[in-house]
């Protein structure tokens, strides 16, 4: 690839080769389309231009030619239609072992924090060969997070968590892009997605005492108080919040939402918006108190509760995955 | 420089037959008037100065993207910039430059009416336009806005600090003008056509109009109340989209887009209309599948109103509302490719002259071709993901935007501007501008599909070096299109003049349009025609001996 006129992106994720397929796939479609026009367009003008003596024949037209040249294409576009939800199926639905990272966006940087409690600002190291799924949120205006050379992008939201997810496959250095305008620095909201072997990437990850991620939390957990309503032992006066996660919560209306990240978020923000079955609407709301970086850390808190002892890793089935399953159905 | 209305051509050698330019003259029987002819003038001469200044801006972007580094303008000026010229060539150029111009002066003209049904709402609307007009240049001098075209809350109503209400009330009040543009049209289409002038009859502009029009009355008041939403927010802090206030920013994504999807259709669909009256008469055939071609506007005025959240697959809408929106957006593929089928079957076994309206006809469905098949892409999901919100999309929407609406735009100025003006344009200056439009547009945005699928995101002041070389290519093409546009610009104005005197029908075309003189009189016709052929009826018209009538 030519350093001054790039024509193809770099591929460094397992989603890159697949969307790229794709788009040759439609690329080569609409090219033979765009030909076929060109092509016609040129022979018909020269071949039908005016000569003296010839005049037009005039043609009504024809239903059988209008009835085809509409359903025709339209197959085509289903192709590209079923193929797009595919790929986009999968780059919505991060596997169950994906390990996770918070990124908090604002105008105008992108601060990461890894679950083992690294932080970086506009940087992420990533290892090759392993699932990561981005929890992502911001603290003012809408952003996107954009990695071009995975394929990839999220807009980061205010107000909730989206998430992105993709396996890196090639060492090396990525551009970070914000993709959603987000005032004066927008195009200097950027950096860089270092990819490292596995090795690597342990090597980095251990340079520094840093508390887990999930430890701020259980602090935050205790210094804010929660755990005295929320507690583990005893039925308190909120929801006990041991194996929540990603099961599905009965509410005082009646209605059953799957207590994920953004659930967990919103009852610290805005404690009354979702009242569990059972319960009465007596939590104070934190807006204002926690920042984003704490409200990642006691998301991550929450979420621990609901993992498996550490030793029986891997036995205890999917989390991600029981949501859906009907067995699950009991919460308080 | 735009185009003078208020010098009324009187032809030299002629008797001067009362007409609607010499019908009355100053200032005041042109501001004050009811014409619809003497409107859709204004309205040339508003939207020609408006596409000057939008173009600036476009000059001045470019310019900064010659340079990896921000150097040109600061990232704030870059950033009111790009707003600047996507808010002035959207709303006061764009959405109103075909119907208001060409639909104002044509529609009456093409069913066989005297004016059409409102005339006093008639030129309210172009007050209102220029209301909005002005207190848009008034924003714009007093610093600008800086939230791009699109007014993205939760930036727009809590964090920037650039006048958002005064431009919000100046897009309000555009639209209404162009919903009273649409009231007339349709009322007119209705109640005045012509005796025999049945819906079968109509010319295609004319459905393609009408079908504009029903988006306009339809989708316009949803932008403005989006736009008195994000007023509210702003002034008084009432939590509607932001999330700290207790709003929610993706609902006003939706309501922007259900208007602003279907707008890029009230955009393009008059251009389509254009294409189909300039390639009937350079083939001298009827139009292949009419009926079709009539029904495929309707559909896309139903259709563009169901596809708005594919400008929110990676928003953060639903995984399945994602899906039905991308398959419903394949769906309004169907009729735009069927026009184009349509079109290209009519030069089947025609009879082609190569004047300069058939040239930017061509220019469309090539471009447009492009526009149409890279908004598949774009519907594609998958790919979607990748491209939205870079370069992909600008050039996509800038091959829609200007290879479709302004070279139909320019297609119809010059196919018309005999029956407008009395006065025929210098052809071959107009062909070599046609020739340079079509270089320099595609020098312009092609390289920026290849920018965009290599991931440079769009609204960027700064950008990583190894994309310098294919923007320098769009600049280069961006200067080439500026000197296709101010051609025009130059010998329509010196044509006014020196142009060669042109007769009621120059083209031998069909349409109502052509059997009244030209200029036409105030009140069009000197009698009520009566319609007893079916629209385009080439073959009961004579071709002319000579080719195009040529300029000296």
């Amino acid at each position: 690839m030519s350093k001054y006129l790039p024509l193809w992106p770099d591929q460094a994720s397992t989603m890159a080769g697949q969307v790229d397929a794709l788009f040759i796939y439609v690329l080569l479609v609409s090219g033979i389309m765009t030909a076929l026009i060109f092509i016609a367009v040129t022979v018909l003008a020269i071949k039908y231009r005016r000569v003296p003596g010839r005049k037009a024949q005039q043609i009504e037209g024809s239903t059988f030619l209008e009835i085809g040249w509409s359903v025709l294409p339209f197959f085509v576009m289903i192709t590209f239609f079923i193929w797009g939800a595919i790929i986009y199926f999968q780059e919505r639905t991060p596997p169950a072992d994906a390990t996770e990272v918070y990124v908090v966006a604002k105008q105008w940087m992108w601060k990461i924090e890894h679950m083992e409690g690294q932080r970086e600002i506009n940087e992420l190291h990533v290892p090759t060969g392993q699932n990561v799924k981005l929890i992502m949120t911001s603290q003012d205006v809408i952003h996107s997070f954009f990695i071009p050379a995975f394929r990839i992008k999220q807009d980061v939201l205010p107000g909730r968590y989206t998430t992105l997810w993709f396996k890196a496959t090639v060492p090396g250095r990525y551009h970070l892009f914000c993709a959603e305008y987000c005032g004066t620095m927008h195009s200097g909201m950027g950096g860089d997605i270092v990819v490292m072997e596995p090795q690597d990437y342990a090597k980095w990850m251990a340079g520094g005492p840093f508390a887990p991620l999930q430890d701020t939390g259980k602090e935050l957990f205790a210094s804010l108080g929660c755990a005295t309503c929320h507690r583990s032992d005893i039925q308190g006066r909120g929801p006990n919040l041991q194996g929540i996660y990603n099961k599905p919560v009965l509410l005082e209306d009646g209605r059953t939402v799957v207590a994920d990240e953004n659930y967990v978020r919103e009852s610290i923000l805005n404690p009354t918006a979702k009242i569990v079955s059972g319960y009465k609407p007596v939590m104070p709301t934190f807006q204002g108190i926690v920042s984003d970086e704490q409200l990642n850390a006691l998301v991550a808190y929450v979420k621990s509760l609901s993992q498996p002892p550490v030793g029986t890793a891997g036995l205890q089935g999917q989390p991600a995955a029981s949501a859906a399953q009907p067995q699950n159905t009991q919460v308080q | 420089m735009a185009t003078k209305a208020a010098s009324p051509v009187i032809p030299v050698n002629q008797t001067p037959k009362l007409n609607y330019l010499n019908n009355g003259h100053g200032l005041k029987s042109w501001l004050l008037t009811t014409d619809h002819k003497r409107i859709a003038l204004l309205y040339l001469v508003s939207v020609s100065i408006f596409f000057f200044i939008g173009g600036i801006f476009a000059m001045l972007i470019r310019l900064e993207l010659l340079t990896p580094e921000g150097d040109l303008l600061s990232a704030d000026n870059y950033n009111k910039a790009f707003t600047q010229h996507g808010m002035i060539m959207v709303f006061f150029f764009l959405i109103p430059v075909v119907p208001a111009v060409l639909g104002n002066f044509l529609v009456p003209l093409m069913i066989g009416a005297k004016d059409l049904a409102f005339p006093r709402i008639n030129l309210l609307s172009w007050y209102l336009y220029i209301t909005a007009g002005i207190l848009f240049l008034h924003c714009m001098l007093n610093g600008g806005v800086d939230t791009g075209w699109t007014f993205y809350s939760p930036f727009s109503t809590e964090y920037t600090n650039t006048n958002i209400v005064e431009a919000g009330i100046a897009v309000f009040i555009a639209g209404f003008s162009s919903i009273f543009t649409g009231l007339n049209f349709i009322v007119t289409v209705h109640r005045m056509r012509a005796p025999g002038m049945t819906w079968d009859r109509l010319p295609l502009f004319i459905w393609a109009n009408y079908a504009t029009s029903l988006i306009m009355i339809l989708g316009t008041p949803v932008i403005a109340i989006t736009i008195v939403l994000v007023a509210v927010e702003r002034l008084f802090h009432l939590g509607i989209f932001d999330p700290r206030l207790g709003g929610d920013p993706l609902l006003f994504q939706h309501l922007f887009w259900f208007y602003s999807h279907p707008a890029v259709y009230i955009m393009i669909l008059p251009s389509m209309g254009v294409i189909s009256e300039l390639i009937a008469c350079f083939a001298r055939k009827r139009i292949f599948g009419y009926k079709f071609v009539a029904i495929s506007s309707m559909a896309i005025a139903v259709f563009g109103f169901l596809v708005w959240a594919h400008h929110m697959f990676v928003a953060g809408i639903s995984l399945y509302a994602a899906m039905i929106f991308s398959f419903l957006s394949f769906s309004v593929g169907v009729p735009s490719a069927v026009k184009v089928f349509n079109w290209t079957a009519t030069l089947y076994k025609a009879s082609i002259t190569y004047a300069t309206p058939m040239l930017y006809a061509f220019g469309f469905i090539g471009l447009f071709t492009i526009g149409g098949l890279t908004g598949l892409m774009l519907a594609t999901i998958g790919i979607d993901v990748h491209v939205t919100d870079t370069y992909f999309v600008v050039a996509h929407f800038h091959y829609v935007m200007v290879g479709g609406v302004l070279m139909g735009y320019l297609g119809g100025l010059h196919f018309w501007w005999p029956k407008i003006t009395g006065r025929m344009y210098p052809e071959g200056w107009a062909k070599l501008s046609a020739l340079f439009v079509f270089v320099g547009f595609n020098l312009t945005f092609f390289p920026q599909f290849i920018l965009g699928y290599l991931g440079m995101p769009r609204r960027y002041w700064q950008y990583p070096p190894e994309f310098q070389v294919l923007n320098v290519l769009s600049t280069a093409g961006a200067s080439i299109l500026a000197v296709g546009y101010l051609l025009p610009m130059i010998y329509l104005l010196w044509s006014l003049r020196y142009g060669p005197i042109a007769d009621a029908n120059p083209w031998n075309a069909a349409g109502l349009e052509w059997k009244t003189s030209s200029p036409p009189p105030t009140f069009n016709f000197d009698e009520t025609p009566v319609v007893t052929w079916e629209a385009y009826n080439y073959d009961e018209i004579p071709e002319k001996e000579l080719e195009a009538p040529v300029a000296r």
